[in-house]
C-alpha cells in the first residue's frame, strides 16, 4: 500500500522498514552510557585527519558504509541517499557523495535532519521507486564549536542552559518492509514555529514549542494518544525542553509522564561528563536512533516509537542581527517488527 | 504573521521559559574569579619581585613580567589547560593579560587549517580585535578627560 496523506503533514505508510542501521560516536559520546549499543567508538576527536571538517566527513562516511554493508547491499544496490549535516552548504554530506557516487538529495532542518531524511526516505520507498535508499545525519562538536561559537582552545564560560554538539553520525538503509524489519509507519513533516527566543545558548527551550506542534499534529492526524507510543523522543531539546514540553502539554491536558524522552538527554552523563543541558547536533537524534532506539524496537522491548528530531533553523548572522530563532521538528512513528508481535 | 494570538502566546511561552531556565551559579561563579584572578595576579607578582632581585626596578620589572606571563597564556593554551581554568574561573581567567594571550593564541591554533594568510593572519584578531577597539577607544576618551582637567597629557 502506498503513502496515504492523513493530516496536513501527515502520511500513514506500512511498506517501508528499516533494513539496518550504523552508529559510530567520538570519545566523549563513547563515555555515555549508550556506549555499547554503538557500533565503533573513535579514540580521538580527529581521527588522525588534518581538520576536523574531513573528520566530520570519515565519521559520515564511515557509517554509511557500515550501513550499507550491514544491509547486505553493496553501495550499487542503494538507489538514493539522503542526509544532511551542520557545516555551511552541507559539505559533509555532499562531500561523502562524492565518493559514494549514488544520487544525492542533501537536506537541511539544523538537527532536525535525521527524521527529514527518514521520514523522506520511507515515503518514496512506500511508493515503490526507488526500492532502497540510506538515510544519514553527522555532527562533530568541534567542526559546530568553529563554525558557530568560538574557537575550541578558547577559555570562556558555558551557561547552564547550553548544548553540547555531539561528534556523532547515525545511518539507516530503508528499504521494502520484510518479516523481521522495523517498520515506519508514519511521518510528520513539521512546519516552521518560533515563540521569540533569541538565545543561541539556549535552543531547548527554542525548539521545544515546534516539537510539542509537530506531536500534536501528528496525534490529531492519526487520532492516536501518547499512550498508543512506549516512547517518544525528542531530538536534542535537552533537559529544559523536556521540561518546558511536559509544561506546554500540561496546560492542554496532554500528560507525557515517563514516556517523553530526548536523544540530547541520553547521549551522556549529564553531571559527570559536565553536559550541561545535554547533547546537541544532527548526529545526535541519528546516533541514537541508529545505535540505542532501533536496537529496543528491534528485540520487542518496545512496541511503538515516536522519534521527533528538532532543528534551530537560525545562523550565527541572524542572531547576531537580532533575530529570534525559528525551529522545526518532523516526528517518525515505528512499530517493532512483526514477527515478534505474532 | 505575528497576529495578536500568537504574539500573546509567544509573551506566555517567554515568562514559561524563565521560570524554568535554570539560573547561574553566580555566587559559586565569582568565588571561582576570585581564586583564578587572584592566583594568577599572585604569579605575576612573584615574577615581578623575581626580575626585582636582579636589580631591575618596580617599573622596570612590569614589561619582563608582562612578556613572562603571555608566554606563559600561550603555553597553557597550546596545551589545552587555559579553557579548563577560565570554564571554572570565568572573567578571573578571561582578564589577566594570560586571558589575552588565549584569545590568540586560541585562533592561530583554530584557523591554522585554512592557510597562514586566510587563516591565521586574517582570523587572528576575531576574538581580541574588539578588545582592542573598544579598550583603545576607552583609554583615548580617558586620556582626553585627564588632559582637559588635570592638563598633563
Amino acid at each position: 500500500m502506498p503513502a496515504r496523506k492523513i493530516g496536513p503533514g501527515t502520511y500513514h505508510l506500512s511498506r517501508a522498514g528499516i533494513k539496518s542501521t550504523a552508529a559510530i560516536v567520538g570519545p566523549k559520546e563513547g563515555e555515555g552510557p549508550l556506549r555499547s549499543y554503538f557500533d565503533e567508538v573513535w579514540e580521538s576527536e580527529t581521527h588522525q585527519q588534518k581538520s576536523v571538517e574531513r573528520a566530520e566527513r570519515v565519521l559520515l562516511e564511515d557509517t554509511m558504509n557500515l550501513a550499507v554493508e550491514k544491509a547486505g547491499c553493496r553501495w550499487s544496490d542503494i538507489d538514493l541517499v539522503l542526509g544532511g549535516d551542520l557545516l555551511d552548504q552541507i559539505v559533509s554530506t555532499n562531500f561523502v557523495a562524492r565518493r559514494h557516487q549514488r544520487p544525492l538529495l542533501g537536506l537541511f532542518a539544523a538537527c532536525a535532519v535525521f527524521t527529514e531524511a527518514l521520514g523522506l526516505g520511507a515515503l518514496l520507498v512506500a511508493d515503490h521507486d526507488p526500492t532502497t535508499v540510506a538515510v544519514g545525519a553527522v555532527s562533530h562538536h568541534m567542526a559546530a564549536e568553529r563554525q558557530f561559537r568560538f574557537p575550541v582552545e578558547l577559555g570562556y564560560q558555558r551557561t547552564p542552559t547550553a548544548a553540547w554538539t555531539a561528534t556523532a553520525a547515525g545511518v539507516a538503509v530503508v528499504g521494502p518492509a520484510e518479516a523481521g524489519d522495523v517498520v515506519v509507519d508514519g511521518v510528520t513533516f513539521g512546519r516552521v514555529v518560533d515563540w521569540g527566543s533569541k538565545d543561541p545558548n539556549d535552543m531547548g527551550s527554542a525548539m521545544a514549542p515546534a516539537a510539542f506542534d509537530t506531536i500534536k499534529q501528528h496525534l490529531a492526524a492519526t487520532g492516536e494518544t501518547i499512550t498508543d507510543y512506549d516512547a517518544i523522543f525528542t531530538g536534542d531539546l535537552g533537559v529544559l525542553g523536556v521540561d518546558l514540553i511536559q509544561a506546554l502539554g500540561n496546560k492542554e491536558g496532554i500528560n507525557f509522564g515517563d514516556r517523553l524522552n530526548d536523544c540530547g538527554k541520553s547521549l551522556y552523563y549529564l553531571k559527570e561528563q559536565d553536559v550541561h543541558n545535554g547533547a546537541s547536533g544532527p548526529g545526535c537524534s541519528a546516533s541514537v536512533f541508529a545505535g540505542y532506539l532501533h536496537h529496543c524496537l528491534l528485540t520487542g522491548q518496545w512496541q511503538r516509537l515516536l522519534l521527533v528530531a528538532t532543528g534551530a533553523l537560525f545562523s550565527p548572522t541572524t542572531y547576531q542581527q537580532g533575530e529570534s530563532i525559528p525551529c522545526i521538528a518532523h516526528a517518525v512513528s515505528l512499530r517493532r517488527p512483526e514477527a515478534i508481535l505474532s | 504573521m505575528a497576529n495578536q494570538e500568537t504574539s500573546k502566546t509567544a509573551r506566555d511561552y517567554q515568562e514559561l521559559v524563565k521560570k524554568k531556565r535554570p539560573s547561574k551559579p553566580v555566587l559559586k561563579n565569582l568565588i571561582y574569579a576570585f581564586f583564578v584572578g587572584g592566583a594568577i595576579s599572585l604569579v605575576g607578582q612573584g615574577i615581578q619581585w623575581g626580575f626585582m632581585q636582579y636589580g631591575m626596578s618596580a617599573k622596570d620589572a612590569t614589561s619582563p613580567t608582562t612578556v613572562v606571563l603571555i608566554g606563559l597564556g600561550a603555553l597553557f593554551t597550546g596545551l589545552g589547560w587555559y579553557d579548563q581554568l577560565v570554564k571554572r574561573g570565568g572573567m578571573g581567567g578571561t582578564l589577566p593579560i594570560t586571558g589575552f594571550a588565549n584569545a590568540m593564541v586560541a585562533p592561530a591554533m583554530e584557523f591554522r587549517s585554512e592557510g597562514l594568510v586566510l587563516g591565521v593572519g586574517a582570523k587572528l584578531f576575531t576574538v581580541a580585535g574588539p578588545v582592542l577597539v573598544y579598550g583603545l577607544s576607552a583609554a583615548f576618551v580617558v586620556g582626553l578627560i585627564r588632559f582637559l582637567i588635570t592638563g598633563v597629557a
